[in-house]
C-alpha cells in the first residue's frame, strides 16, 4: 500500500461495474476524469471508451493516442485533468499484469474492476512505481458525492 | 532549430515539473536525445531497457504522428511543436 487514496464517488464506481458488465466477456476501459491535490486526488467524472483491441477484447485493452487526446480535451473543457484510467479483467482478479505494467507511466491512477461471470467484484486502483518495478495499491475511498480538493 | 517539446502530466515530476522545454534539434531523433540527457529519469518511461521508444508512447510533430513521417529521422524547423502522448493498454495475463 503506497499510503495514497483516491476518493470516487459511488455513483462512478456502480458507473465502472456497469460497463465492466455491458462489455462482459470483453474488457471495459475508460478515463478518469478529476483532480489531483497536494495531498489528495479525487475522480470527478469518467470518459468511457471504446476498447481498440478488437483482436483480443477478452484479455487486452487499449486506449488509442487519439482517443487519449479527446479525452484530455474533454477533461480540460471540464476544468478537470485525466487522473488515470480505468479497465475490466474479465473472470480475472482485480490485480495488474505483468503486461499492465509494462504499459503504464507513473503518476496516473489505474482502476482495475473484476467481473467474474458478469457479476462486478473486487475494484482496486494502482500506481506504477518510479523505478517501473511494481504498482502501489492505492486504496480507494467511496464518497458520496465529488468534494473539492 | 529551436523546437519546443510538451511534457505529459504523468511525466512532467521527472522533467523539472515543467509543462513543455525548448531544445535545439535538427531531428525528432536529436530533440528526444537532448531531452532524456537533460532530464534522465525520464528515459525509462519512453524507452525500453534495450533503447527502442516504449511501443505504447506515441511522438507527434505538429499533430503528425512520426510513424507516418521519417521516425527518429523526421526532420525539423524552427518553431516545431512536438507532442508525447500515451496510447493506454493492459489486460489480464493470459
Amino acid at each position: 500500500m503506497s499510503g495514497r487514496s483516491l476518493r470516487v464517488p459511488e455513483a462512478l464506481v456502480q458507473r465502472i461495474h456497469a460497463h465492466g458488465v455491458e462489455t462482459y466477456p470483453h474488457e471495459c476501459c475508460g478515463a478518469l476524469m478529476g483532480k489531483d491535490g497536494e495531498t489528495a486526488r479525487e475522480v470527478v467524472e469518467l470518459l468511457p471508451l471504446a476498447n481498440r483491441r478488437n483482436d483480443s477484447p477478452r484479455n487486452r485493452f487499449e486506449v488509442t493516442a487519439e482517443d487519449v487526446q479527446m479525452a484530455e480535451k474533454k477533461a480540460s473543457e471540464l476544468r478537470l485533468e485525466v487522473v488515470g484510467w480505468y479497465h475490466s479483467h474479465p473472470d480475472a482478479p482485480a490485480r495488474p499484469s505483468e503486461f499492465d505494467r509494462e504499459h503504464a507511466w507513473p503518476w496516473y491512477s489505474y482502476i482495475i474492476v473484476s467481473v467474474q461471470q458478469r457479476e462486478p467484484r473486487d475494484t482496486t486502483s494502482w500506481r506504477l512505481r518510479d523505478d517501473r518495478s511494481a504498482y502501489d495499491s492505492e486504496a480507494i475511498e467511496s464518497v458520496a458525492e465529488p468534494a473539492s480538493i | 532549430m529551436a523546437v519546443k517539446v510538451i511534457i505529459p502530466t504523468p511525466l512532467r515530476p521527472y522533467a523539472g515539473k515543467k509543462e513543455s522545454v525548448e531544445l535545439q534539434a535538427a531531428t525528432v531523433g536529436e530533440a528526444m536525445s537532448s531531452l532524456t540527457t537533460l532530464f534522465a529519469d525520464l528515459k525509462r518511461h519512453l524507452y525500453t531497457d534495450d533503447g527502442r521508444l516504449r511501443s505504447f508512447v506515441n511522438v507527434y510533430v505538429n499533430d503528425e504522428d512520426i510513424r507516418y513521417l521519417r521516425g527518429d529521422q523526421t526532420p525539423l524547423r524552427e518553431g516545431d511543436i512536438l507532442s508525447i502522448v500515451p496510447s493506454i493498454a493492459g489486460g489480464t495475463q493470459n
